[in-house]
């Protein structure tokens, strides 16, 4: 039954009392928008979705809260969250071990020291050129790159204006496989190598040391 | 250990297996960039072995040191002449160690990145999600200009209208045998002369060019005689 203001009200009988439900248009939305990301393969923007449903933007902001409270840990088996720039499906933690059985991560193998390090560059610096990379590094990355590229998790992003060197960038599927919203999720690096500066000055005295 | 042995120094690198002899070699001739060798590779391969004598001999350390302290040199200068115009020996000590601990904390930086990944992917395992095959394709826009419904019905209108009948002149052309003339004229030579111009009117062009071959057929047979008074005037047939 539907009335003229868009709202459908359905009877559920409770023993001898009947409950009704109003269906408003918020929940025919979050319907919709949880429709295409079961169908989706990677992560949506809400753009993408507005575009896909027809709504516009806050409405879909409102419905995906809405969404967010129905897929929670612990509520669902399925977990909606925000990644990679947009929103998606993931399973709950707590069916992993289950999920294991039947699929193998992206990542499953780990990754080397040289493949974490030529990411890291790639995601804080990038995009960047594999000679850059083995300047920062100080050693060859050629192989780190090809397997980075090889497992989704780089991807080429144009060349370099000079030299015409490729140029790599990290994938959305790099922040999925990291549970990141996007890059600008990643720690500073001046946090996290907090000690830089005291190893500059420790070089600086050893140096200041020998030239006098 | 003796002094050999450190040249003998069996590696197992990324870049590069066999004895540290070789290794020197080949750096040496520029056949193995510097750049791919790790030399924390080759001191912990110096260690194992190490490590594996009771006794400590300064000698064979001495000179370990003194070869890894030359490719350590080397490499450094591979790494700053990367830059293409800085050299190791245009810089003072202090202007090296500067540059030296932009490199190092630049490195220092990333490397506490990659240690952060790392912690991060080691929380991330129970993380589980379908992987999809490429991106959707976005459908292509179709840009069309703004159209008149009404000139759009006269374009499909014209379309649909039927086709003009096609010309069939060409099958006129199609020539009628001589004996069908040449039996015609032998009947009426049959009961008497006839006119030829009389027996051809209103026949096609091509219909009267026949029958005048045929009546030249009758004549070279010798079948008739043919008069005429002066050209294009009618000619009279009659059996000879």
């Amino acid at each position: 039954m539907e009335n003229d203001a868009g709202f459908g009200r359905f009877a559920v009988s409770v023993g001898e009392r009947q409950l009704y439900l109003v269906d408003s248009p918020i929940d025919r939305l979050a319907r919709t928008l949880e429709a295409l990301l079961v169908i989706a393969p990677q992560p949506l923007s809400i753009a993408e979705l507005a575009s896909a449903s027809e709504a516009e933007v806050e409405r879909v902001e409102t419905a995906l809260a809405l969404l967010a409270g129905r897929f929670r840990e612990g509520r669902s088996g399925i977990v909606l969250e925000q990644v990679a720039g947009g929103y998606a499906f993931r399973a709950a933690r707590e069916a992993a071990t289950a999920c294991a059985r039947l699929v193998e991560r992206p990542v499953q193998r780990g990754l080397s020291q040289a493949a974490l390090e030529t990411l890291a560059i790639a995601a804080y610096l990038g995009p960047v050129s594999r000679p850059e990379i083995a300047r920062i590094r100080g050693v060859a990355s050629d192989s780190a790159v090809a397997g980075l590229v090889d497992r989704g998790l780089l991807t080429e992003a144009g060349r370099e204006a000079e030299g015409g060197a490729v140029r790599y960038r990290t994938t959305p599927l790099f922040e999925r496989v990291f549970g990141l919203s996007g890059l600008d999720e990643l720690p500073s690096l001046d946090d996290l190598a907090g000690d830089a500066p005291a190893l500059r000055e420790r070089l600086e005295a050893v140096a200041a040391g020998r030239s006098a | 250990m003796s002094t050999v042995a450190v040249r003998d120094l069996e590696l197992d690198l990324e870049a590069f297996e066999g004895p540290f002899d070789l290794l020197l070699t080949l750096v040496l001739k520029d056949e193995l960039p510097l750049a791919d060798v790790e030399i924390a590779g080759v001191v912990l391969a110096f260690v194992e072995r190490l490590a594996e004598r009771s006794e400590l001999e300064l000698e064979v350390c001495g000179e370990f040191l003194v070869l890894v302290a030359a490719l350590l040199e080397l490499k450094a200068r591979d790494v700053f002449a990367e830059d293409g115009e800085l050299e190791l020996d245009d810089l003072d000590a202090a202007d090296a160690a500067a540059e030296l601990a932009e490199r190092l904390a630049a490195y220092r930086r990333v490397r506490a990145g990659a240690e952060w990944l790392e912690r991060r992917l080691a929380a991330e395992t129970d993380r589980y999600f379908r992987l999809g095959p490429a991106p959707l394709a976005p459908p292509p826009a179709r840009a069309l200009d703004p159209q008149d419904p009404l000139g759009l019905a006269r374009a499909i209108r014209a379309l649909a209208a039927d086709p003009p009948a096609p010309s069939l002149s060409h099958l006129a052309l199609r020539l009628p045998p001589v004996e069908r003339f040449l039996e015609r004229f032998r009947a009426l030579l049959r009961r008497s002369g006839f006119v030829f111009d009389d027996e051809v009117d209103g026949l096609s062009r091509i219909e009267q060019a026949v029958a005048f071959l045929a009546l030249l057929e009758l004549r070279k047979a010798g079948e008739v005689r043919l008069s005429q008074q002066a050209p294009f005037e009618p000619i009279g047939v009659s059996a000879a």
